[in-house]
């Protein structure tokens, strides 16, 4: 970490956190996100300049949900960290493959690497290799604001990141299996939004992930007992 | 997926290039359109002068010129349009005689041609013989087409590694050692590369000649120049500017079509050539690729065939493009001294040779893939930290896993799929001409979102607490009732599926492999594709 490189980059990364109080309340602050997940938000989409977790079950699926949505307006994607990424349900979800850029072992430079994705990608999914302490968390954080990006962290416990918004997978209900038979096909999954954005009031919704096309879309919650599968002998 | 596939371009040999031999005609538009030296004539081209006569260039008329100011230096200079139409379809003549010497003569531009000499040097003996005997067949046929040009130079004949360093011995008339390229190159101006912002800037950072370019490190040059400066740096050091794909265009990336009753004229061929080129090129675009170098086939109803191979020098062929290339070709054979007794029964075009899809390369699919100059800066960044094969984006094809369907691609390599087939599980329109293999036994949709890059060992037990097995006949022993993965906490089973088997290579037997796999649904709401092979369990992917 001592190359000149990389002090560069860690003075770009500590000199900018003045430029954050500039932002105006404007709502093409908000990078486009799929209407299902914006009741959750607090700005009722994803708003640049922000970090959001996600986690528990179908973690990767929302991450998926959330980065096709900027995908399809043209934006071009990122993932670090992330080395056993189902890419064929990427695409299904509507990441445009050849936008999508992969960077599965970003070694142990992977700040280097994240804050230099921010110039050109408007939404980076990360599973930080290591915990994010104290110092990098700000540097971090600094950095999505000052770049107006948004950064999704992928980990259970969003690997010590506080994020401003982390949603959460509760329950999932598969569809589709039998015992024995048939195959999966949907999955109905209730989705908690909390963090510090939201101020202690999570909310809560049910989606569709995936649906029949493998996209997320709005559902009604269905009273089936937790994690019970319809149709089980 | 396995992280392991990205980069999978063999390194040593994809920096081999190629023994080369161009051989270029002097002056061909003026001679092309029967203008013999002696006069002073130039052919413009967008008011500048593209080519001119000896008596025009020593009255001072050089290439590049405006037209007023050429008509200044020589005022009796006789002017003529350009017309690549004429110019190409003449130099079928010209293009027949060097295929005498080897079959596959691509044309780089109407007047120059190049072959590979591996083959043909051996049989002449030695490149400075092929080389002469190439000349002496070129002037007799020039001779022929233009009888008044007696110029010794009117055909210059070299041989070099590699394409770029064989268009200067050309030039030069020399046939350099092999392994001397980069010596041969190095004297000459960066200017030579034609391509004035990088020149410019190379030149006012003190690089003034291909052999500085070329002693900089590749890191360096890609970090300061990138992909641009990369491909000027890999000329200068007398390599290919791109490596060559990591196989040959697959033979996929071919369109036919069959005429009949058979095409007696070239507007009928060339009309239904519009609709191959773009489908060709659809194609192309669906790998990520551009054509730099097509093969166009024709057959007539007797039998009588010609291929010839053209090549896109600076930048890579659009519909369009191909479908000018067909129709000269075509012309060329009808108009020449042994044209074709028949009317064309097939033509086919074939992306003989490929590259990845440059900056500038407009989808036709998707408006937004243009990559733009900022993120090609980024990730050429990112690479110079990392290294290039560690930043990769995805490309479905065929297969029968989820993680099979998806390789990774090393940023700036061809986005080429492992295997042939088309992305999706259901029903799949084909376009007419293309061969796909079917790839039955994949799983339907949805997707798992994670594919273990490792599968994870998993056990299963059945309501008895002993482990379930797969029978010789595809059945479960007892149907699964509690699961651990990872040698995790025991999970019951809610809902499962299977065993699907996976009969994979059984010819091969080193590469064989026999699986059954099952869905399962556990009491967490987590969901697994997992597999059972020679008694072990594995979760090879989960539904997250």
């Amino acid at each position: 970490m001592t190359s000149p490189r990389t002090e560069r980059a860690s003075v770009a990364l500590s000199s900018t956190v003045t430029s954050a109080a500039t932002l105006t309340e404007r709502s093409d602050h908000l990078l486009p996100t799929t209407p299902a997940l914006r009741p959750l938000l607090p700005d009722g989409g994803l708003r640049r300049g922000t970090t959001i977790g996600v986690a528990g079950t179908g973690a990767t699926s929302l991450g998926f949900a959330l980065l096709a949505e900027v995908a399809a307006s043209g934006a071009w994607c990122a993932a670090v960290g992330l080395g056993s990424l189902g890419l064929l349900a990427a695409e299904h979800a509507g990441v445009a493959l050849s936008r999508f850029v992969l960077v599965p072992d970003p070694g142990a430079e992977w700040p280097t690497i994240v804050a230099t994705l921010f110039d050109a990608f408007e939404i980076v999914l990360l599973r930080p290799p290591t915990r994010i302490g104290g110092p990098l968390q700000r540097r971090m954080t600094a950095r999505v604001r000052e770049r107006q990006r948004v950064l999704v962290v992928a980990a259970d416990d969003t690997a010590g990141l506080a994020p401003d918004v982390k949603l959460t997978g509760a329950t999932g209900v598969w569809e589709g299996l039998g015992w024995g038979a048939g195959h999966l096909r949907t999955r109905q999954l209730q989705v908690r939004a909390e963090g510090r954005r939201l101020a202690g009031h999570p909310r809560h919704t049910t989606v569709w992930l995936p649906d029949t096309r493998g996209r997320l879309t709005p559902a009604r919650p269905v009273p089936a007992p937790i994690g019970r599968v319809e149709g089980v002998a | 997926m396995k992280a392991l596939h990205c980069g999978t371009r063999p390194r040593g040999e994809s920096d081999v290039t190629r023994r080369t031999l161009v051989v270029g005609c002097t002056d061909w538009p003026l001679t092309a359109a029967g203008i013999s030296p002696g006069e002073p004539v130039a052919v413009l081209h967008a008011h500048r002068v593209q080519a001119a006569t000896a008596a025009a260039r020593s009255a001072g008329v050089q290439r590049g010129q405006r037209q007023r100011e050429a008509q200044a230096r020589c005022p009796e200079l006789g002017l003529l349009r350009a017309n690549p139409d004429t110019d190409a379809r003449s130099f079928e003549p010209v293009v027949a005689a060097v295929t005498a010497f080897s079959p596959r003569v691509e044309i780089i531009r109407p007047g120059v041609v190049a072959l590979a000499t591996r083959g043909p040097s051996r049989y002449f003996g030695g490149d400075a013989a092929l080389a002469g005997r190439i000349t002496t067949a070129v002037c007799d046929t020039l001779t022929r087409i233009a009888p008044t040009d007696q110029r010794e130079d009117r055909c210059r004949v070299g041989v070099a590694d590699g394409l770029f360093a064989a268009l200067l011995a050309a030039s030069r008339r020399v046939v350099v050692p092999p392994g001397e390229s980069p010596a041969f190159l190095a004297p000459f101006a960066v200017t030579i590369l034609d391509r004035p912002e990088l020149t410019d800037l190379l030149w006012r950072l003190g690089i003034t000649t291909l052999g500085r370019l070329a002693a900089l490190d590749e890191h360096d040059v890609l970090d300061r120049f990138g992909s641009d400066g990369l491909g000027a740096h890999r000329l200068a050091r007398g390599l290919d500017e791109r490596p060559l794909a990591a196989r040959p265009a697959r033979a996929e990336l071919t369109v036919t079509t069959p005429f009949d009753p058979p095409a007696e004229r070239v507007d009928v061929a060339a009309f239904a050539a519009r609709g191959m080129a773009e489908q060709l090129h659809r194609l192309l675009q669906r790998h990520g690729l551009v054509c730099v170098r097509l093969a166009i086939e024709a057959e007539t109803a007797h039998d009588e065939q010609q291929i010839r191979l053209w090549r896109h020098l600076d930048g890579a062929f659009t519909p369009a493009a191909m479908v000018d290339r067909l129709r000269w070709q075509l012309e060329g054979w009808w108009h020449c001294a042994t044209p074709p007794s028949a009317g064309l029964s097939v033509i086919r075009l074939h992306a003989d040779e490929c590259a990845p899809v440059g900056e500038v390369q407009p989808d036709l699919w998707d408006a937004h893939a243009t990559i733009d100059a900022q993120v090609r800066r980024t990730l050429g960044r990112v690479q110079g930290l990392l290294g290039q094969d560690r930043v990769a984006t995805a490309v479905i094809g065929g297969g029968r896993t989820p993680g099979d369907q998806v390789r990774l691609v090393a940023w700036g390599d061809p986005r080429e799929p492992a295997r042939p087939g088309l992305p999706g599980t259901v029903t799949v329109r084909v376009p007419t001409g293309v061969e796909m293999p079917p790839w039955p036994g994949r799983l339907p949709p949805p997707a798992p979102a994670i594919v273990h890059a490792n599968p994870l060992p998993a056990e299963v037990c059945d309501r008895t607490n002993r482990p379930v097995g797969v029978t010789a006949r595809c059945t479960a022993t007892s149907e699964p009732s509690r699961v651990s993965v990872a040698a995790g906490p025991w999970l019951d089973v809610v809902g499962w599926a299977g065993p699907w088997p996976v009969d994979e290579r059984w010819w091969d037997a080193e590469q064989s492999r026999r699986r059954a796999r099952f869905q399962m649904a556990l009491s967490d709401g987590s969901a697994h594709l997992l597999a059972q092979e020679d008694s072990r369990w594995w979760v090879e992917a989960t539904y997250d």
